[in-house]
């Protein structure tokens, strides 16, 4: 037992709510009764952990204790189908069994089926398996709340009534069904390391809980180049972690970021692992292998000024061709403005639709008006980027640009950073 | 286990018509197939909408009957016919849709059945 006072009990929850909610599905047989069950575990870890401690193995805990609440709730409800009578019985014959690896697997292939709606299936993974509640889902993906609410609901209910299997596709099947997959665990990450809501910026777990799921693909599909390239752009992007917020938790810029403290031995795996993606591309790299390699630029490089824009916007030339979308072009902009300057990157920028409720939209925008001292427009962007609700560092990095942007007198030359987005949005 | 409707939707044809002639042939390919594992659990081929009455009664049981010739829908594909196939799960059942020649010469639109 670990002392519950220091610990994150909400994010560990999520985590390891992901993997007890994936092995009660498997052992419950339906996703519905799973989320029942693991809720009321959840709700009697947060009676139990804070005054008793942490157990060594809470996602064993939450499985044991939500197999027993599915048992009391199926016997109080009485009238359930025959099938979760079944499921009683099976509950009562003992052992969980350990959490498997698998379990996870099987689940994000369930809440990835093609069947399912591909803005669905992101969504629905990321509240199974990452936890997420509905509001901080709408928010990464740009849509109001309701709308995710209704369209989880929707994907749900599918699963349930027109059973969707639960379990990994044969080989034949693993190739239309694994891009699906592989969003899923991008989203993840991105939403962890850009975290949308509260304080953190980082949420360590989500990312940690990303990687260890592309390493478990790379597992079942070593041979899969664009699998290969997840991970290595997950790693890529992971080892700046420690170095992307201060000790006061404020949002530090890529160029500004010590370069001697980003994991070396992450750098060293991803871009090792970017090499064999690439090779094994035949020449038309994937929207990861493609990323890993624009992350490879920028963590192999000894300094900011050193990084190799022109190669990075190649790369984006490349991506916005497998995958065109406004946010990769957004991503693009920033390489343009070292490239050709923040004018021509200004331009790219306003080509851009659709993005208006993007605080990075604003925020780019911004970077590139101050550069070209064009102050009160800059001013604009960046409370338009304010009021996009961005995450707490976000917020008060973006306040503290607005605010020296307007103490610094209108004849001293403001030398503004840059906002250099360093995290592509999921494809 | 679980039952699904296939729903056949494309042309608005005569089936019986010597011009699908190869059609009906492949209709019979699968439909043995399907005999043979035991999937199927009913269905119907359709004669075109041509022969479709749509029925409505005005203000519930016993009110006013409001018969229209022709489909529900005028759209240029049209349900032609369904099959009930009984599978494991949508897996299954999208497995065995996928044969149904309806699949290629239009589309096939799978649901799940109603649990009586």
């Amino acid at each position: 037992m670990t002392e519950g006072d220091d610990v994150d009990l909400g994010g560990l929850l999520r985590v390891e709510g992901g993997q007890a909610l994936a092995t009660l599905t498997r052992f419950l047989g339906d996703l519905q009764l799973a989320e029942d069950a693991l809720h009321d575990a959840v709700v009697v870890a947060l009676e139990r952990w804070p005054i008793e401690g942490v157990p060594r193995n809470p996602a064993g805990w939450l499985t044991v204790t939500g197999r027993n609440k599915a048992r009391d709730r199926l016997r109080r409800e009485g009238l359930r189908a025959a099938k979760e009578e079944a499921a009683v019985r099976h509950l009562d014959d003992g052992d969980v069994g350990p959490e498997q690896s698998d379990d996870v697997l099987r689940l994000m292939f369930t809440c990835c089926h093609p069947a399912l709606a591909p803005e669905a299936r992101v969504a629905l993974a990321l509240r199974t398996l990452g936890g997420l509640r509905t509001d901080e889902i709408a928010r990464a993906f740009l849509v109001p709340e309701a709308t995710m609410a209704q369209r989880i609901v929707r994907a749900k209910k599918k699963i349930a009534v027109a059973k969707i299997p639960y379990r990994v596709p044969p080989d034949h099947e693993l190739p239309a069904r694994l891009p699906a997959v592989l969003a899923v665990v991008y989203a993840i990450f991105t939403e962890g390391y850009r975290a949308t809501s509260g304080s953190t910026l980082v949420r360590v777990e989500l990312c940690d809980e990303a990687i260890r799921l592309a390493r478990l693909l790379t597992d079942l599909l070593p041979d899969e180049p664009e699998v290969t390239g997840l991970l290595a752009l997950l790693l890529l992007t992971d080892a700046r972690r420690s170095t992307r917020v201060d000790a006061q938790g404020d949002l530090v810029l890529l160029a500004d970021q010590d370069r001697l403290a980003w994991s070396a031995p992450m750098i060293a795996e991803g871009a090792g692992l970017v090499e064999v993606a690439l090779r094994r591309s035949a020449g038309n790299p994937g929207v990861y292998a493609l990323q890993a390699a624009i992350a490879a630029c920028h963590a192999t490089s000894p300094s900011h000024d050193a990084t190799d824009w022109a190669e990075i916007d190649r790369l984006y030339r490349h991506l916005e061709v497998r995958h065109p979308s406004p946010v990769v072009r957004l991503n693009r902009a920033v390489a343009v403005a070292e490239v050709d300057g923040p004018s021509a990157a200004l331009a790219v920028v306003d080509q851009l639709e659709g993005l208006d409720r993007y605080h990075l939209w604003h925020a780019t925008r911004a970077d590139f008006l101050v550069r070209l001292d064009r102050r009160d427009e800059a001013g604009d962007a960046f409370r338009a980027a304010l009021a996009c609700q961005p995450s707490e560092p976000e917020r008060r990095f973006l306040q503290r640009r607005l605010d020296t942007l307007l103490n610094v007198p209108r004849s001293t030359p403001y030398v503004g950073g840059s906002t250099t987005v360093d995290v592509v949005d999921p494809p | 286990m679980p039952q699904y409707a296939a729903l056949i939707y494309g042309e608005d044809a005569d089936w019986t018509d010597e011009a699908h002639k190869d059609q009906y042939e492949e209709y019979n390919t699968f439909g043995q197939a399907a005999a043979a594992a035991g999937v199927i659990r009913g269905g119907a081929g359709l004669q075109p909408t041509s022969t479709a009455t749509t029925i409505e009664v005005k203000g519930g049981l016993g009110g006013e009957v409001v018969t229209t010739d022709g489909p529900f829908a005028e759209t240029t594909e049209v349900l032609g016919g369904f099959y009930l196939i009984e599978a494991a799960d949508l897996d299954e059942a999208i497995a065995w849709a996928a044969q149904i020649p309806g699949a290629w010469h239009g589309k096939v639109e799978v649901r799940p059945v109603m649990e009586m």
